[in-house]
């Protein structure tokens, strides 16, 4: 359901400010959200100063620095620090994106950082993605095929294979999922954008032979046509793939076989 | 000790919205906005049905600066609409979904739903004589 207020429980309060050290010479504030499941407290957001003298280049960097020096108790995902896992996905400066691959330098004034938006808060920066990792697995994201498998690899020429590209490279972290306004009203029943590229990722595979499922499955009014072609998925995705393009290439298929 | 209802992260409060998000807005506006200029035609047609005095208060209110201003606003919508909903159409044929295309027919869409306007409305005040 569209509901522009956040509930009661989650109105962002202010919260405390850590100074930098005496020394620091480069302060940017860092204003980060922050929810503690062990109090009864609103949510709130933090202000840290960060010396960037003394940090690296990326909005990660900052995070870590400020876990590790100013406040221990801050908590959120990170991995690989280099955009393959897609751990560190946040709202960055408006925007959802990558810590490790935003550069502070890329942001005009504070570095604001709040979860995912319109998730369930485990804690601080840490969204419950239990709702998209079901959604991932109602739409049986492996390779499915009737004939029988050959003694080598199923083979694809590479027209075939380059049907892949810009599909194949999702991370899942969920960035375009959640910038989606119409994931944000209807998350329990419409797919979402990652979810559906990932779908297309098997539809268009020449190898794959559940394509008539797996439309079926997805030609509902909810799990496919909440899409309305917002393009919030397309603009925000830190690897810069499209899902905006691969729902359209469903609606597509659904709409030639008929 | 039961566990905290947790709270939902901020959506709308801190997304900044990029331009085709506005446009998509827009454009259920605009269609709910025409919606609207459906009745309003409808009060036009029916009050020539009853009577000529009837179609003259209709008329007196069309041409208040405040129906003209709501007159306006409907055709806009309708440009604004038509033309979204053109590209709309081009969408679902799957092409001019790579980012610069897409921002390109955002400013597309919002010239052309301005000059529209702008020309219909040359055309009523200066040409007809409004």
């Amino acid at each position: 359901m569209v509901e522009f207020n956040l509930p009661a429980n989650s109105r962002v309060t202010e919260g405390k400010t850590v100074k930098a050290g005496p020394d620091a010479t480069n302060i940017r504030k860092f204003k980060i959200y922050r929810w503690d499941p062990d109090t009864d407290d609103l949510p709130r957001v933090d202000t840290y100063e960060v010396d960037l003298d003394r940090c690296g280049p990326m909005v990660l960097d900052g995070l870590i620095k400020i876990k590790n020096e100013m406040d221990p108790t801050l908590t959120f995902r990170r991995s690989c620090r280099e955009g393959v896992c897609g751990s560190c996905a946040f709202n960055i400066d408006g925007t959802n994106t990558l810590a490790c691959i935003k550069a502070i330098d890329d942001i005009k004034g504070d570095v604001k950082i709040y979860p995912l938006p319109h998730m369930p808060v485990i804690k601080d920066l840490v969204p419950d993605l239990n709702v998209p990792y079901a959604q991932l697995k109602s739409i049986e994201p492996w390779l499915q095929a009737d004939t029988p498998a050959p003694t080598r690899e199923r083979l694809q020429s590479p027209e075939e294979r380059e049907k892949l590209d810009g599909l194949w490279e999702c991370i899942l972290c969920f960035c375009c999922q959640t910038s989606c306004p119409s994931y944000w009203w209807n998350g329990d029943r419409y797919m979402g954008p990652a979810i559906l590229l990932q779908s297309y990722r098997w539809i268009a595979d020449s190898r794959d032979e559940a394509t008539g499922k797996r439309l079926d499955n997805l030609n509902d009014p909810f799990r496919l046509y909440r899409c309305h072609t917002i393009m919030n998925c397309t603009n925000t995705c830190p690897k810069h793939l499209n899902p905006g393009l691969a729902i359209a290439e469903i609606k597509k298929a659904i709409a030639a076989r008929q | 000790m039961a566990r905290r209802e947790r709270p939902l992260s901020p959506h709308l409060q801190v997304y900044r919205l990029p331009r085709t998000a506005i446009l998509s807005i827009t454009h259920r506006m605009t269609g709910v906005a025409l919606s609207g200029g459906i009745l309003i035609l409808t009060f036009w047609l029916t009050s020539a049905t009853y009577s000529a005095e009837c179609f003259a208060w209709a008329q007196d209110i069309m041409g208040s600066w405040i129906g003209q201003i709501v007159l306006w606003g409907v055709l806009f919508s309708l440009y604004y609409h038509l033309g979204n909903g053109i590209r709309h159409m081009i969408w679902d044929t799957g092409a001019g979904f790579d980012l610069p295309t897409v921002h390109r027919s955002d400013y597309l869409v919002i010239a052309f739903s301005i000059i529209a306007t702008a020309a219909t409305l040359g055309c009523v005040y200066f040409v007809i004589g409004g």
